[in-house]
């Protein structure tokens, strides 16, 4: 087996790749336990570790980019370093979206509690289970896990929807739970957003498995499937 | 490395060493000194024995009767040029095609045969190819005549030309003929063009080197050329060759005769030499920069 | 002004060995093809045998059809006349070492019978054009020999030399191997503008060259063409394993 070197460094950047989707996984679950909990201490936890998503993120773009430049990857492995930073992106943006939901929490905690119509754990949930089999299917360089992301993600923007229509009319019908019913609804499409990422991190991962480029709702027909996928 | 136990360490040149190193490097000067010594006592022997003996009148006068003082060698030179001019004539295309041949063509049995040929000829006794171009030529013509004795002569040249021209024309890389054949020209002509020409200066080197040796070359001449005292114009007549000219006079009992071979010998010597070098100089003035 | 090539069921021997099987491919008119694969894939010997320059090896042969524009190679043409439509440069640089500069180039011209005066000047300074060179030795033409120059000068004439036949074809048998990286730049340029007159096959063993220089690629693997297309598919998603194993460097 040749270039002994470049393996260890593709194998270096995978495990910094799970390791920060770890961290952004269980920032998303933190901030959302922390929504049902009521639970301050959480949040100031997710609030802390954002730094260490963020330092994640640079130290794998830095290895990323010094692999592109010396090492002259090419087919399977030049696909998997582009999906790698471009997943890495999404990781970070997971790693925001957790500590904006944080925030809104925060700001709820100091608000009355309030029964709104809306099961944000349930939407929850789903979205870590999007997140965690998006990167299962990046461990296991398998197109279907990733396929299977992409179609909860209509899932969770169903839930999204409903929870819109649901909150605006209690906003209407009980103008005094507007601030709670906001933090809600804005908490709700954060957790849309992470959704998409984890959809975007599962597109970069059938890029990197096929060679096909499905963003947008592109299909997957006209990608030549290899008999045996290649273990990153 | 470990430790300095299994260090592997090694000693500078001993003393003993650099002195065999000397040694031997005296050893092969003076090899070389020992050889160049008979070559240059040979030419200055030559030069004390004969130089005195050289005047006007020897390179201009043909040989006086017997116990005359005075006469030359004139027409033994220039029998000597118009011999070694149909030798060359004869002999050196013959060699550098059987070259070719052979460089080119001959990669197979067939030029191993002839490779052969060329080797056995090269070690028959001057004599005896003097013998046979009597056989050939003289019997035929029922005269003497330099044209004989040029026909022995390049008997003699061929083996040599044609093997150093092998080994010249083998020397130039096959990436220049395939540069030629690439190029769309054909086989022979790449032959001639590019790969004989490239390899020009070793096959002038083999040509020379075969012209010096049959130039002072004295027994294929005996029954061919056979010498003559006087002028002749004509290739079929019997012609005056320097070599013999002197192999007459040495043998004879007169003292002048003895004088004049000498002073033979050194204008034979003084002949090729120049020879050998115009070529040479002509050669590389033809050279470009850098080739 | 280029020609395409179209290679069918070609298998090639050396003596009782063979080295290529049934190999079949088009190659484009007025593009670069790149030819890669480990050592001893059949390459070198695939691209000798499109100017029959294999034929130069004793027990050479080959069975199959190769056509280059309308005539085909093997049927009819002889061997000097194809060679005279398709030109060659080679690994290491092989200037005529006797000449100048301005009789190597001629050289392909002038051996083959051709004198007019002005008319080889002008060839001879286009096809110096043609191959970046001519800044460099226009003042010494006729006074260096083709030996004299740097070794990607020296490449660069033999572009020239193979340039000044007008051939329609130039075959190219890894010519920056022997090269440094400015000059191996300079040649791939060239071949980059070359390109709009010529038809070009290269051989190469560099693949980010390929990659750089043709748009399409042919994999090559123990005398088998495995895989030819595009280049950017080659390099970016194989079709065949082999392919993608060779060209990320897990072997080869």
């Amino acid at each position: 087996m040749m270039r002994t070197r470049f393996q260890h460094q593709i194998e270096e950047l995978r495990e910094k790749l799970l390791r920060m989707g770890g961290l952004s996984e269980l920032a998303v679950d933190r901030a959302c336990q922390a929504y049902t909990e009521r639970d301050l201490g959480r949040c100031q936890l997710v609030l802390e570790n954002e730094s260490l998503i963020n330092a994640a993120e640079r130290e794998i773009d830095e290895l990323a980019f010094d692999i592109l430049a010396t090492q002259q990857p090419a087919a399977v492995d030049l696909r998997f370093i582009l999906a790698v930073t471009k997943i890495n992106a999404d990781l970070e943006r997971v790693g925001d979206q957790a500590v904006n939901i944080a925030e809104r929490v925060m700001d709820m905690i100091e608000l009355p509690a309030v029964e709104l119509p809306v099961d944000i754990a349930r939407m929850a949930t789903a979205v870590s289970a999007m997140v965690r089999r998006a990167l299962e299917s990046f461990v296991e360089g398998k197109a279907e896990l990733a396929q299977a992301v992409l179609e909860m993600d209509h899932v969770v923007d169903r839930m999204r929807d409903e929870a819109f229509i649901m909150l605006v009319r209690k906003m209407n019908d009980e103008p005094q739970v507007t601030q709670q019913a906001l933090d809600a609804l804005l908490v709700a499409r954060n957790l849309e957003r992470v959704a998409d990422h984890a959809t975007n991190i599962s597109e970069d991962v059938i890029f990197w498995v096929l060679g096909a480029d499905v963003r947008h709702h592109a299909q997957a027909a006209s990608a030549s499937p290899r008999p045996d996928t290649r273990e990153q | 490395m470990s430790s300095a136990s299994t260090a592997i360490v090694i000693p500078p040149i001993s003393l003993w060493r650099r002195l065999v190193d000397r040694a031997m490097t005296g050893v092969a000067v003076l090899t070389v000194l020992l050889v160049l010594l008979p070559l240059f006592a040979i030419f200055a022997y030559l030069v004390y024995k004969g130089v005195g003996s050289i005047n006007l009148a020897f390179l201009t006068q043909t040989p006086k009767p017997v116990g005359e003082p005075g006469g030359g060698m004139a027409n033994a030179i220039v029998g000597s040029m118009v011999i070694l001019a149909i030798a060359s004539l004869l002999g050196v295309p013959l060699g550098i095609g059987a070259g070719i041949y052979l460089s080119e063509y001959g990669r197979n049995r067939y030029g191993d045969i002839v490779r052969f040929i060329s080797d056995v000829l090269n070690g028959v006794p001057s004599i005896v190819i003097g013998i046979v171009a009597y056989g050939i030529v003289v019997i035929r013509q029922k005269h003497f005549s330099a044209l004989a004795g040029g026909v022995a002569l390049a008997i003699m040249m061929v083996p040599t030309i044609a093997r150093t021209t092998e080994q010249m024309l083998l020397l130039v890389p096959q990436a220049i003929r395939e540069a030629a054949y690439g190029l769309g020209v054909s086989r022979w002509r790449t032959t001639l063009s590019i790969t004989l020409r490239t390899a020009t200066s070793g096959v002038i080197t083999g040509v020379m080197l075969a012209f010096a040796r049959v130039a002072g070359e004295t027994a294929p001449l005996l029954f061919t050329a056979f010498g003559n005292q006087f002028w002749n114009w004509k290739t079929d007549q019997p012609t005056a060759a320097l070599s013999l000219q002197i192999f007459t006079y040495a043998i004879s009992p007169f003292d002048e005769w003895h004088r004049q071979a000498w002073a033979g010998a050194l204008v034979l010597i003084v002949l090729i030499v120049s020879a050998v070098t115009a070529v040479r100089i002509a050669v590389r003035r033809g050279t470009l920069a850098g080739a | 002004m280029g020609v395409g090539i179209t290679v069918e069921h070609l298998n090639a021997f050396y003596g009782k060995t063979q080295a290529l099987f049934d190999i079949n491919l088009k190659v484009l008119a007025n593009h670069a093809t790149a030819l890669i694969g480990p050592s001893g894939c059949g390459k070198s010997t695939f691209i000798r045998c499109l100017n029959r320059m294999h034929e130069t090896i004793p027990d050479a042969r080959v069975e199959g059809k190769v056509r280059i524009g309308e005539f085909s190679v093997y049927n009819g043409t002889s061997a000097t006349q194809l060679r005279r439509r398709v030109g060659m440069v080679f690994q290491k640089p092989n200037p005529f070492p006797t000449m100048s500069i301005y009789d190597n180039v001629a050289a392909g011209l002038k051996l083959n019978g051709f004198r007019n005066r002005r008319q080889l000047d002008e060839i001879v300074e286009k096809s110096l054009h043609s191959s970046a060179l001519w800044d460099e030795v226009k003042d010494s033409l006729h006074k260096q020999s083709g030996a004299s120059l740097s070794g990607g000068q020296q490449q660069r004439l033999c572009i020239a030399r193979a340039l000044s036949v007008q051939p329609e074809v130039l075959l190219m048998d890894e010519p920056c191997s022997a090269l440094d990286p400015i000059s191996t730049g300079k040649i791939e340029e060239l071949i980059f503008q070359l390109k709009e007159q010529y038809t070009i096959v290269i051989v190469t063993h560099n693949m980010q060259q390929a990659a750089r220089v043709a748009e399409f690629t042919g994999f090559f693997l123990l005398g088998k063409m495995i895989e030819f297309d595009k280049t950017e598919k080659v390099f970016t998603n194989p079709s065949d394993k082999r392919t993608e194993d060779y060209v990320t460097g897990r072997f080869g």
